[in-house]
């Protein structure tokens, strides 16, 4: 690729996502481009980007950015948070209907990690919602079908016994954890998401991709959907924009919210 | 230091088990099958076992029902690391007494989250 074509390609998914493609990681753009080009049938990136640029055509437009965007994800990424989820929804639960928004979920590992965590903890009245960007996350999220190799990924032999059925060479999860999340392929640099509002939202390893003012307005955008005494998840080594309000839970990582005077005085 | 004995028939995956977990900080000792591994853990009993399923002169299923009725032969955590990929496998596998359950081939991340997941961490 050229150093004009990646600067069109980091252009794009700045604008449209609030990405930040390190453009001298040549090699990042280039693997995730000849996915693109190798499936849309074109005989080069740049004969993909050429298009792109164009004839601006909006699905390609979307599977350029949706192809940049981080996608890495597992079971029960950092068992310790889920500890401290699992414990924050038995009591959050006690006190009515939960709601939880796995937000930039990918394809679908962390959202139902939370529901087989509930299944086992016996936890009810509590909604699961998960969106991402890409189309083709939430598709195989949807799905619920995954490798031997992301079932390998957080997951332990017992849960994955519990919870998984052969299907050919993968493993099918139970359709009963698959209903409990509702998917919704949704951009968080988009205003207002319409999903409501949530005692929880988990947006990890998401805010550390995306440049400054993008990652001061997703946090915004998510902190507007939290009720009253919600909980804001990051990556436990992540911390939100000074500018949004949040301090961090003690004890428990990666969790922030909103104090109580705060809110008041909003 | 740890003691974990890699028990498979295959020098190949000893030979890259043994990489993975020395970088894990265990000591590593080597059985090629199950009769092999019994006599090593009657001398020596290590913390931990990984356990392939088929293999000649004593498989995996065998050597496990039998280490367990040894002595301190309850201690050791025992994860299979096989070819099999069927649920129901696996099932049978934790049920007679693994701890945890590696479906070949495997990476280091993977050994080291089910290392984890069996309280090895």
């Amino acid at each position: 690729m050229t150093p004009k074509e990646r600067d069109y390609v980091a252009g794009l998914c700045a604008s449209l996502a609030g990405l930040n493609i390190e453009t001298e990681r040549g090699y990042m753009l280039e693997s995730g481009l000849g996915v693109v080009a190798r499936r849309e049938g074109f005989g080069s990136i740049a004969e993909l980007v050429r298009t792109v640029r164009d004839r601006g055509d909006e699905r390609l437009v979307c599977e350029v950015v949706e192809a940049l965007a981080p996608a890495q994800t597992a079971f029960f990424r950092d068992p310790d948070v889920f500890a401290a989820l699992g414990a924050e929804l038995e009591a959050a639960s006690g006190r009515g209907a939960v709601r939880v928004w796995s937000a930039a979920c990918g394809t679908g590992q962390e959202a139902y990690s939370l529901a087989m965590l509930l299944e086992e903890r016996g936890i009810e009245g509590v909604e699961l919602f998960a969106s991402d960007l890409s189309r083709r996350a939430i598709e195989k999220a949807r799905a619920g079908v995954y490798n031997q190799f992301e079932v390998q990924q957080g997951l332990s032999a017992r849960r994955l016994v519990r919870h998984f059925a052969n299907v050919e060479d993968d493993f099918r999860l139970d359709p009963e954890i698959r209903r409990q999340v509702k998917w919704r392929r949704l951009n968080l640099m988009d205003a207002a998401p319409g999903l409501g509002s949530f005692d929880m939202i988990l947006c990890r390893h998401v805010l550390a991709s995306l440049l400054g003012p993008a990652r001061e307005r997703v946090t915004a955008c998510l902190v507007s959907a939290l009720r009253p005494g919600g909980r804001l998840v990051l990556g436990v080594r992540e911390t939100p924009p000074a500018t949004c309000g949040l301090v961090s839970v003690p004890g428990a990582p990666g969790m922030f919210e909103i104090p109580a005077k705060v809110r008041a005085a909003a | 230091m740890k003691t974990c004995l890699v028990v498979d028939d295959s020098r190949v995956i000893r030979m890259v088990a043994r990489r993975i977990l020395e970088d894990m900080d265990f000591q590593v000792a080597e059985a090629g099958d199950g009769a092999d591994a019994l006599a090593f853990c009657r001398s020596t009993m290590p913390e931990a076992i990984l356990l392939d399923w088929h293999m000649p002169v004593m498989g995996g299923p065998e050597f496990l029902r039998r280490l367990r009725l040894e002595p301190g032969g309850e201690a050791p955590r025992v994860i299979y690391c096989s070819g099999e990929s069927q649920v129901e496998r696996i099932r049978e596998a934790l049920e007679s007494g693994a701890d945890e359950f590696i479906m070949k081939p495997f990476d280091a991340e993977i050994v080291v989250g089910k290392f984890a997941a069996a309280g090895l961490a």
